[in-house]
């Protein structure tokens, strides 16, 4: 057992995901506390250029190889086994992202080491995680049964800030695995269809949730957009159940939004819509649960029945 | 085709939790519990697969209270076997995925399709490490599955509306994140019939040693991280005091 700490960088058409800057950034602390060395580990084809922008990492594993030249989930996660099998890093943290949910628990029953997912705080000696549990509702300490575990965690956890930092690392190269002969091969990125409205432009952002019941009832959550000049977008439930386009939903598999104002209509908080909004300038809550995660971000909560608030203000406005 | 659909029940989020005397856990007793909304998504897609150019849907979970009547809903649906794996109650995502692992070995199947998350799987998600068990690839946040012989296409979702397109030779587990159509809705009527007309068949776990884990030492309510500053009163009231703000910050 090393006494690494092991960050999995994330990134997609050239650019570092922020989540690999938040995870550098607390690895780091966590690594100064135990007199540990903080590790980057990049995978891809032809990417050594990012190591530059990984200057906070005492030191950075390249994997390059052609099979890793696009995400690939089965490549990726033998070769982060491979690397985790070799170094033995005390703690690999990795983004419980889209591309992290492939990873962390296939080399975890891959290396037989403990994992711990949706975490949203480490202790400073890295042995406590914390992971947001039940859409927010519940915070859930745990530690692992031994040294050499996984933690995937969620984004927007940590400053990224803490992790940006130019430099030049040390960097070993090591040789992936054999990846001949995957069964999943990368086909095709496609973009999101531009929508009629960019939510991610917008300085006003009505936004629903499953407390709206009823696509019936979006015209009133629309009037209000009208009104402050804005538009509606929404949370992920919305979208399932195809009330409104893809293109309108904020959080982790959606869009990143950034408004003056925020309001959220009926949405409880899980943290994958938290992800997307709670950097609004303006946060607005309006639940009916006073418990509601989202009255934690929000700088304004009210409890209070959508059909009674919501005609209140436009009749306002 | 054969596609395996293990599926599981969760605690309905609209219900107040309160956290058990050791305070380590919910306080189940009261619990309710209902099909996890990521399951149900899968149970879509593999229903729709099944309208679409036939397959035999094996709707499988682990033995817990209420659990046949989750897997009487599937049959409801359109499943055509259910199966219960006995002997892993309140055990780990590892151990549960282990369980399945097991009983799926030794079945004839082409995908294996559940929900990509639970709001209660701490011990992580059971797709990837189900496949891991299994020894097949995995894809999870899938959005869209296309079958054809021998593999399947399926649709990634990346975050900010990006999407990934694979192929994957069978067999494979997908973690579902939404299916292509809203989870359909099915009568309590029709579950009745279904209990009356299928039967459900009861398989043991097997070995369950997953070696490592974790364990948790305590459960609380997040502390509120500076929190919103509540507005009472009543709608008119609160209605006022926004306007008020929006003004105040040059918004309306």
């Amino acid at each position: 057992m090393s006494n690494q700490i092991l960050v999995v960088v994330e990134h997609l058409k050239g650019n570092i995901e922020d989540i690999s800057f938040e995870m550098l950034g607390k690895g780091k602390e966590i690594a100064n506390n135990i007199g540990g060395e903080l590790v980057a580990l990049l995978l891809g084809s032809g990417v050594e250029g990012m190591a530059g922008q990984l200057g906070i990492a005492d030191k950075i594993i390249y994997v390059d190889d052609a099979n890793l030249g696009e995400y690939n989930p089965e490549g990726y996660c033998k070769t982060v086994a491979a690397v985790v099998g070799d170094k033995q890093p005390k703690m690999v943290m990795i983004g419980n992202t889209s591309m992290g949910m492939d990873i962390a628990g296939g080399v975890s029953v891959d290396q037989n080491m403990p994992f711990i997912a949706y975490v949203s705080g480490v202790s400073a000696d890295g042995s406590t995680v914390t992971s947001s549990l039940y859409g927010g509702k519940m915070d859930v300490d745990s530690s692992p049964s031994a040294d050499g575990f996984i933690v995937s965690v969620i984004a927007g956890s940590f400053p990224a800030d803490a992790g940006r930092s130019e430099g030049n690392p040390a960097v070993e190269k090591v040789a992936a695995p054999d990846l001949s002969g995957l069964s999943v091969q990368f086909k095709q990125l496609i973009e999101p269809e531009g929508g009629d409205v960019d939510i991610t432009q917008q300085e006003v952002l009505i936004s629903v949730g499953r407390g709206i019941q009823s696509d019936e009832n979006l015209p009133m959550a629309e009037e209000l957009a009208t009104k402050l000049g804005g538009a509606i977008s929404c949370s992920r439930p919305i979208v399932d159940s195809k009330w409104l386009a893809k293109t309108r939903q904020v959080g982790k598999s959606g869009l990143k939004v950034k408004p003056k104002l925020y309001l959220a209509l009926g949405i409880s908080g899980a943290p994958e819509h938290i992800e997307g909004m709670k950097d609004a300038d303006l946060i607005i809550a309006v639940n009916t649960d006073p418990n509601a995660p989202i009255f934690d971000y929000a700088h304004y909560g009210i409890v209070q029945d959508l059909f009674d608030f919501i005609p209140a203000l436009s009749d306002k406005l | 085709m054969n596609i395996i659909l293990p599926i599981k029940q969760v605690p309905d989020l609209v219900e107040e939790l309160e956290i058990n005397s050791a305070g380590t856990d919910l306080d189940r007793e009261w619990l309710k519990m209902k099909l996890s909304e990521f399951d149900d998504h899968a149970m879509e897609e593999a229903l729709l697969i099944k309208d679409d150019q036939g397959a035999s849907v094996t709707a499988i979970a682990l033995a817990s209270d209420d659990i046949d009547k989750a897997l009487f809903a599937a049959a409801a649906k359109g499943a055509d076997k259910l199966v219960k794996v006995t002997g892993v109650e309140g055990s780990s995502t590892h151990e549960s995925a282990k369980a399945m692992a097991n009983v799926i070995k030794s079945m004839d199947y082409n995908i294996v399709m559940t929900g990509v998350q639970a709001v209660d799987d701490r011990d992580g998600q059971l797709a990837v490490l189900l496949a891991h068990y299994l020894g097949i690839p995995h894809i999870s946040v899938v959005t869209g599955v296309q079958v054809s012989d021998g593999s399947v296409t399926v649709q990634k979702e990346y975050g900010g509306g990006i999407v990934a397109e694979f192929e994957a030779a069978t067999p494979v587990v997908l973690g579902i994140q939404a299916a292509r159509e809203t989870p359909r809705y099915v009568p309590v009527a029709k579950v009745r019939r279904a209990m009356r007309g299928s039967t459900i068949e009861e398989v043991d776990a097997g070995d369950l040693d997953v070696g490592v884990g974790s364990t948790v030492s305590k459960m609380y309510k997040p502390e509120s991280s500076g929190g919103a500053e509540m507005i009472d009163g009543s709608a008119e009231d609160q209605a006022g005091k926004i306007i008020e703000i929006l003004t105040q910050k040059g918004i309306k």
